[in-house]
């Protein structure tokens, strides 16, 4: 990979992890304010593009283990659940949106809609990664 | 019912997963499938005999009267038995015609699956689940023709059936839904009574004309005969099963079918007489000019459905009696021949029909088979091939049409029949046995049975034609809207202008056997005329059509993103611009306008210079990284006018874009090629209209009066139904949370891509494989 400044490596061990919550913050935002999982997804492939770019492609790949590529299945299962449950569960049409009573901390009422948001989260996140991954690769 | 037509089906997943153990000793077991459903359809013969009609209906989309509602009365259960008991033959002769081979399971699976497509064709009385049954044949029909897929004629030859058939299906398809627009339903029964109003309507030409082109392609009716030859390319049990019993019928299936509703009028009977007396004749004639026993048999097979067609277009209770009993006569001769040419193929390792004689010698059996269906075939007293060509003659005599006309081709095309029949079914077995082929061995049991069997039914059907006359021929008869108390089959019907023109037809056809040898001459012959014949008027206008594609391509997918980008602005510029200088005036209101900031002034002045920075650098690098900034001073425009969550999504795709952009181009040579001042020049003038067009088009929307009620019904139920109130994140996930569903199938599907192009390359054992010789 291209040469890189000290500055550029120590900020970005530290810049993951923030930009990883702060990519979760925007994702669960989304109902209410500017944000969404979309943003979301972009954010989080932001941070680990960044990463690679300090420490190299290999140094990112150990970090996350398992290949982004594998989280576009997750991702999209989740969604098509999410728009499954209600059919399952309540004999409703497909994607409707289904919502608890009692509003949880922060996050306030948790919808369906919510899970539908991750799954498009996850197959953002997943399908950015996987593109620039493997074009960096064999570039 | 419906497990009876999906047993097939299921059975080729099975095999999917358990193929290996059907491959074999075991492989034979695969036949007790067709055994099994032959035996279920046997026990309605005596119901379906006593005028009963058996339905089954299951809902499939019934929002759209799409069901799958089967039938089975006469028509139907001629085609089911032969379906089934031909099936458990071929089945149990293909476990030994293909002991061992790599792909068996395979191959039975498509065998399966043909089965069951082709017995939900003959049940289905709803016309979408025809269409799709239909469909389903032809494709299962491909991957039998190109089964040797390594072999680049069988691939071609497979493609032709695909395309041919398919175009048929397409037709069909139109058909339906044109009597489904005429008679508001799908169901045939239902056209059933509606048969007036259909011949009445101004389209009924149309829809005639559709289910011509479906049946004649189907059952290779002149001129679209040519793909069944080149469908000989099939291991022969796939010959005898899709191309001459089965498959090829449905073509007869469906005009039968459709008999009652359509036929009576001049434009049906002429048409099928014309098509068919063309068919029949002209390949019968041709069985004489060819030495590959198999092509014999498929100008012969051609030739029948000729026959066939012709009598339904005759159009007369004799005529459907004389088709009734020509399907059971044809179905177990021709089955027979060619599951004899099969063994000799096997055993003798040749088709070659002038190289081969006095196998009789080595296997007596299958040369009593064949002779056996050479008698029929030739319409020789006693089998059923004389009463049905009987009731043929008598049937075409009684035509009000130009009989004599008539008469001679339907005799000429019986004479060439039995020719053709002789010289596959006689000649490989009578005389010396030459040299080259005396190591051929006696077959294994269940190789030369199934033959056997066939060739006996056909000569004990001819004794005692009462077996088919109340089972299969009356209920078939009765299907087709005639009343069948008439009817008597016999052997014997006295001496009259029949009989004389049957000794004639025996007599010449032998006559021309003993005369007449098959020889290369006269195949060379007839490929001097192979220029004008159907099949390379269709090859050279595939031919061109491919140049022009490839032409067409050429020029508009030439690779280049840059010409791709000014077609889809040049597009974009000449559709937009005509509706705007012919549609709209150019009013722009100033008031609605608002003033322009400081800030707003800035960032303009930043993407002007970001612009033109990026055309006048000579860096790729740079040129990138000033799209960068163009893009994110758009991001900043949408931050002005309150629409953050696009801005923030427009940031993060723009620094994306950019880091993409950096990664390809750090790869590429440094080296830059610009382009010269004419292009620049050209792209500028298009890009200045492009933009002066986009700018005009947004002021004129500005203009309009806004009509904002889907928008206000967002913005007003976005809370109140989805619980959100970031309106544009409820429309994401909620409102319209299919289409973004889609969109993240699309994503993963590019993903995909981009993977398998980069990642995955073909090894090169297998780029050798699929390279020809």
């Amino acid at each position: 990979m291209m040469r890189t400044t000290i500055i550029l490596k120590t900020a970005s061990n530290y810049l993951l992890p923030v930009l990883l919550l702060f990519s979760i913050f925007i994702l669960l935002r989304g109902h209410y304010l500017p944000g969404g999982g979309f943003v979301g997804g972009l954010i989080a492939s932001i941070a680990f593009i960044l990463h690679s770019f300090a420490n190299g492609l290999h140094k990112t790949k150990e970090l996350l283990v398992l290949h982004p590529g594998y989280l576009i299945p997750l991702g999209l299962a989740i969604s098509f659940l999410s728009g499954l449950a209600p059919v399952v569960l309540y004999d409703l049409p497909f994607m409707t949106g289904l919502w608890s009573h009692d509003s949880v901390a922060i996050l306030g009422h948790i919808g369906s809609a919510l899970f539908f948001d991750m799954g498009v989260y996850l197959v953002v996140y997943g399908v950015t990664l996987t593109i620039i991954f493997t074009i960096s690769e064999s570039a | 019912m419906l497990t009876a037509i999906l047993t097939g089906f299921l059975f080729s997943v099975f095999l999917v997963f358990a193929g290996r153990f059907f491959k074999g000793k075991l492989s034979i077991l695969a036949s007790l499938i067709p055994l099994g459903l032959f035996v279920y359809f046997f026990q309605f013969v005596n119901r379906i005999a006593n005028g009963e009609v058996i339905t089954r209906s299951y809902e499939w989309v019934p929002s759209f009267g799409v069901n799958l509602v089967f039938k089975l009365d006469g028509l139907s259960l001629l085609f089911t038995l032969m379906i089934t008991g031909i099936g458990f033959l071929v089945f149990a002769y293909t476990s030994s015609y293909l002991k061992g081979h790599k792909y068996l399971d395979r191959f039975y699976g498509y065998l399966a699956a043909f089965m069951g497509a082709m017995l939900g064709l003959v049940l289905s009385d709803n016309m979408i689940s025809l269409f799709t049954f239909w469909e389903l044949t032809s494709i299962s029909s491909f991957f039998l023709i190109g089964f040797k897929n390594t072999s680049r004629p069988s691939r071609k030859s497979a493609m032709m059936a695909l395309g041919i058939t398919g175009i048929g299906g397409l037709l069909l398809l139109a058909a339906s839904l044109l009597f489904n627009n005429i008679t508001g339903t799908y169901s045939i029964s239902e056209m059933l009574s509606m048969s007036e109003a259909i011949k009445g309507n101004q389209y009924y030409w149309l829809g005639v004309v559709l289910i011509f082109g479906a049946a004649f392609t189907k059952s290779a009716q002149f001129p679209f005969h040519f793909w069944l030859p080149g469908a000989m390319k099939a291991p022969t049990p796939v010959s005898t099963y899709l191309h001459s019993a089965t498959m090829v019928k449905a073509g007869i299936y469906l005009l039968m079918r459709f008999t009652p509703v359509l036929g009576g009028e001049d434009i049906w009977n002429t048409t099928l007489i014309i098509v068919g007396g063309i068919t029949m004749l002209y390949s019968a004639v041709h069985t004489v000019f060819r030495t590959d026993l198999k092509g014999i048999l498929a100008y012969s097979t051609i030739s029948a459905l000729g026959i066939l067609v012709f009598l339904i277009g005759l159009g007369t209770e004799e005529a459907y009696v004389a088709a009734a009993v020509f399907i059971i006569v044809h179905a177990l001769y021709k089955a027979t021949l060619f599951l004899v040419t099969g063994i000799i193929d096997h055993q003798a390792h040749t088709r070659d029909v002038t190289k081969l004689a006095g196998l009789n010698k080595v296997m007596l059996p299958v040369g009593i088979a064949a002779i056996l269906a050479a008698i029929s075939s030739g319409g020789i007293p006693p089998s059923i091939g004389f009463v049905g060509k009987e009731l043929i003659y008598d049937a075409t005599s009684h035509s009000e049409l130009v009989v004599i006309l008539l008469i001679t081709a339907i005799v000429l095309t019986k004479i060439f029949l039995l020719y053709a029949g002789f010289v596959a079914g006689i000649k490989p077995f009578t005389g010396k046995l030459p040299e080259g082929i005396s190591e051929a061995r006696m077959p294994n049991f269940v190789m030369w049975a199934p033959p056997l069997l066939l060739g006996t039914l056909g000569i004990l059907f001819g004794l005692m034609p009462f077996l088919v006359e109340g089972p299969i021929v009356k209920p078939l008869v009765a299907a087709l809207g005639e009343n069948p108390e008439e009817i008597h089959l016999r052997l014997w019907h006295g001496f009259n202008m029949v009989l004389v023109l049957s000794a004639i037809t025996i007599g010449v056809g032998t006559a021309l056997y003993f005369i007449l040898k098959p020889s290369y001459k006269l195949e060379s012959a007839i490929g001097k005329l192979e220029f004008i014949s159907p099949e390379s008027i269709l090859k050279k206008f595939m031919a061109g059509f491919k140049w022009a594609s490839s032409y067409w391509t050429r020029f508009f997918q030439n690779g280049y993103l840059r010409n791709y980008v000014s077609m889809i602005i040049l597009f974009t510029v000449l559709m937009v611009g005509y509706v705007m200088l012919g549609k709209t005036r150019f009013v722009i209101d100033y008031n609605s306008l608002t003033k322009l900031t400081i800030s707003e002034i800035i960032v303009a002045l930043v993407l002007i210079a970001g612009v033109c920075y990026t055309i006048f650098t000579r860096s790729r690098l740079a040129a990138v990284v000033a799209m960068g900034v163009i893009g994110w001073s758009i991001c900043l425009i949408f931050v002005f006018y309150s629409a953050p969550d696009l801005a923030m999504t427009q940031f993060s795709i723009d620094t994306l874009t950019v880091i993409l952009f950096v990664l390809v181009l750090y790869k590429l040579p440094k080296y830059l090629n610009l382009s010269d001042v004419k292009i620049r020049i050209r792209d500028g003038i298009l890009s200045a209209i492009f933009g002066i067009i986009i700018a005009a088009l947004a002021l004129q929307v500005l203009a309009e009066p806004v009509n904002n009620e889907i928008g206000n019904y967002y913005a007003d139920n976005a809370y109140l139904e989805a619980h959100g109130k970031n309106v544009v994140n409820v429309i994401l996930v909620d409102f319209r949370g299919a289409d973004t569903m889609i969109e993240i199938s699309v994503l993963s599907i590019a993903a995909i891509g981009v993977f398998g192009l980069m990642k995955l390359r073909l090894k090169m054992s297998d780029r050798n494989r699929y390279q020809d010789k």
